[in-house]
């Protein structure tokens, strides 16, 4: 099995050994409708309603979502359009808290005998991969069983990016409900093994739950490189298994099913007490944070409250929302944090980057671990060559970023090939293929 | 709230740059340049610095010129004019120096689009472009310690070890190794005739070596460079291995394998790539060692695979992970 190229990334991660801190609900959270990969949901309440923690508050007919639920109890104050890190609208229902912790009467653990009953509960959970990815869970557990076997369940417990602990934190804190989660998946799927990915720089998490996974004879704990981007997908599947998803295929084709870790012990949660994904762990770091750890935060949480109980010696110029390698930068000190927000990173006296010309020193070129060559990708963008990124694979990126990392010219590799992707897009509906 | 930055991801870099690398390659320069002050003395080292000089007055200039970015602080220029001296006798005409650094950074470099743009080494080109049009200023050679000699005026003509061996080799005797060279420690440590700074093969090795423990430099293209060259000279020297040794210390093959046949912008960028490019100017330079009328091949073989490197890069392009190959029929 040959290795494929990664990276070594400084770690940061002062947060590890806290414990998860609870914080006090935020007098206000702004619950986003579109918290997932899909269709957006539609608000089933209206402004002035009365809301408990735990009622859905978004749903939608359409397959691909996962519905919201309502974070804190109180009053609908409004509904509007908030514009996400991504740039894109979205419904967002604002509620005001009443600070009562009321939970909604509707919650109790759901009856799952059959598969069908199981997939039904985990939509109902509003689950979505925790991860960052936001795959509404129950998705990619309704696959055809005629059509497609899966012989590994595989769990993501890499966190490859500095920073970020909040899936070290579920594991240490949180161990039983990921095995018992995983068993559950198993079971209700009948999937024969599972197969948990933690990385090598985690000897504690892995030590606790390969002494606890001694009780499930299918489930074992495999021990990733300590390099990035272990945690992509691909990747995952490629160190656990050996096999190789292939252009334009997905995980299921080669007979695997990737969750995170988090998602696992979320579920299991779920279907013991039926409170569905209403709060989570995240990672609060930077390096103008004194203190950094793990808090859980009500869904909806606005980055100004996260900025009220994190400890930081000066005031931010930029906030990551995520990894610093994949995250997103926030532009609004209002923007709600939703289920798949991992961490937030807090950064003071930032410094831009100069950009120099390329001097082929082929660094973008080994770090890729899709093997793709970043700096030939970047001269067909720049010359618009439509032809030349469909021969070079763009549409393979996982903008995991490497590429921009080590680049000593500082060029935007990542950044071009997501532009590059959509260029291409465009060409090819403009040919009408 | 202050005001937020917003970038693409990722949001964080590596601490490597364009200028921090060009600076670890001087370091590495260095101890060669040491070792020909010593063995050739100061004059060696006004070479360089003049080189080095006009190098950068020429980027600058060009900048001036075509009103584009001032790149000067990349130190690039610095490496071309150290390169560019270490191939150059040290008794050179200053003038005849200073016209080499014009061809390697105006012409090779600046007009081809500055760093990383262009095809062909500038240092090697220059150089070649040098011994074209300066025959005999460029194979002038001046003997090692001669100002100690009691003349005070240096002695010169001296053949390179690589002319004698050809000679040798030439009259057809049956000798290959003549007892005429310096010895093999004479070889390994510079004192021998030659270009300023390839002689001091134990100074190139250090700086190669840092190189490459640093992570710079791979070390692909010189071990295939040098490997090709040992393996021919073994099987055209019937297995002497004296004439091996002599044949890689001798010239400008660890220099130019170490320091020219790695320069990122004219060599093929994957690993399958290097190994060709390293084996292709093993070839070439032993090639024109053996069987052409010029005593030395490494830059020329440089050069030629310079000019192969986009094909060989196109040819060794890796395959995407789990790629799919378009049909013929298309979609």
């Amino acid at each position: 099995m040959s290795k494929l190229h990664s990276v070594h990334l400084p770690h940061f991660s002062g947060s590890a050994e806290q414990s998860t801190r609870k914080v006090p609900a935020p007098e206000e959270v702004a619950i986003s409708m579109s918290q997932h990969i899909g269709a957006p949901c539609e608000p089933c309440v209206a402004v002035g309603d009365k809301v408990k923690i735990g009622q859905k508050i978004g749903d939608t007919d359409a397959f691909m979502a996962a519905p919201i639920h309502a974070s804190v109890s109180g009053v609908v104050k409004e509904i509007k359009n908030v514009m996400n890190v991504g740039g894109r609208l979205c419904k967002t229902v604002v509620i005001t808290n009443d600070n009562k912790n009321e939970m909604y009467e509707g919650i109790t653990p759901p009856k799952i005998d059959t598969r069908e009953e199981f997939i039904k509960a985990v939509r109902e959970s509003g689950a979505v991969g925790l991860g960052g990815a936001g795959f509404p869970t129950h998705v990619k557990f309704a696959y055809d069983r005629s059509k497609v076997n899966i012989e590994y369940l595989l769990l993501n417990g890499a966190e490859c990016e500095p920073y970020i602990t909040s899936d070290y934190r579920e594991l240490i804190e949180n161990t039983d409900n990921v095995l018992s989660g995983i068993d559950l998946v198993m079971k209700k799927l009948e999937i024969p093994n599972a197969i948990i990915g933690i990385e090598a720089d985690k000897p504690q998490a892995i030590d606790k739950v390969t002494k606890l996974a001694i009780r499930y004879p299918n489930i074992s704990v495999k021990k990733l490189p300590s390099a990035y981007p272990q945690g992509a997908e691909k990747v995952l599947v490629h160190t656990c298994t050996g096999r190789v998803v292939g252009e334009g295929k997905l995980p299921s084709d080669v007979g695997c099913m990737v969750m995170n870790v988090s998602t696992a012990g979320f579920i299991y949660g779920y279907v013991k007490t039926g409170l569905p994904l209403v709060q989570r762990r995240i990672t609060v770091d930077g390096d103008i944070v004194n203190s950094p750890a793990n808090f859980f935060v009500p869904v909806g949480t606005m980055l100004h409250s996260v900025m009220g109980f994190a400890d930081v010696r000066q005031q931010p110029d930029r906030i990551v929302l995520g990894g610093p390698m994949m995250g997103a930068c926030a532009f609004d000190p209002d923007t709600p944090l939703g289920k798949t927000n991992n961490a937030v990173l807090l950064f003071g006296s930032t410094k831009i980057h100069k950009t120099t010309a390329c001097i082929r020193c082929g660094r973008c070129v080994r770090a890729c671990a899709v093997n793709l060559q970043p700096t030939e990708l970047e001269s067909a963008y720049d010359a618009r060559d439509a032809a030349a990124l469909d021969r070079l694979k763009v549409n393979l990126c996982m903008n995991c970023g490497a590429c921009s990392f080590v680049c000593p010219a500082k060029r935007p590799l990542a950044e071009k090939n997501q532009l590059a992707k959509d260029f291409l897009r465009q060409s090819k509906t403009k040919q009408g293929k | 709230m202050n005001k937020l930055f917003v970038e693409a991801s990722p949001h964080i870099r590596s601490g490597w740059t364009t200028q921090k690398i060009m600076l670890n390659v001087i370091i590495a320069l260095c101890p060669a340049l040491i070792a020909a002050t010593y063995i050739f003395g100061l004059k060696a080292l006004l070479m360089t610095v003049i080189c080095c000089t006009a190098c950068v007055l020429f980027e600058f200039l060009f900048s001036l010129i075509t009103k584009r970015e001032n790149t000067i602080y990349d130190l690039s220029a610095i490496v071309t004019g150290m390169l560019l001296a270490f191939n150059l006798p040290v008794d050179l005409p200053i003038y005849m120096a200073v016209i080499g650094c014009f061809i390697a950074i105006f012409i090779v470099k600046c007009l081809f689009g500055g760093i990383g743009q262009n095809f062909a080494n500038p240092a090697i080109t220059a150089r070649i472009t040098l011994m074209l049009s300066f025959t005999a200023s460029m194979t002038k050679w001046t003997v090692p310690f001669a100002r100690n000699l009691e003349s005070g005026v240096d002695a010169t003509a001296s053949a390179t070890p690589l002319a004698e061996m050809a000679s040798s080799r030439a009259a057809e005797t049956s000798v290959l190794v003549p007892d005429s060279l310096p010895s093999l420690l004479d070889m390994f440590l510079g004192n021998r005739p030659g270009c300023l700074g390839e002689t001091c093969i134990a100074a190139l090795l250090v700086g190669g070596i840092y190189l490459i423990v640093i992570g710079l430099v791979r070390p692909t293209t010189p071990v295939c460079f040098i490997g090709t060259v040992a393996v021919l000279s073994l099987i055209a020297g019937g297995g002497d291995l004296n004439y091996m040794l002599y044949q890689l210390m001798s010239g400008g093959l660890v220099l130019g394998a170490l320091f020219m046949a790695t320069d990122y912008a004219t060599t093929p960028l994957t690993t399958k790539g290097k190994i060709i490019f390293g084996v292709g100017c093993g070839l070439i330079t032993f090639a024109i060692r053996l069987f052409a009328n010029m005593p030395e091949g490494v830059s020329f073989s440089i050069l030629i695979m310079n000019c192969l490197t986009p094909l060989i890069d196109r040819y060794t392009a890796p395959k995407a992970l789990g790629e799919i190959k378009p049909t013929k029929e298309g979609k």
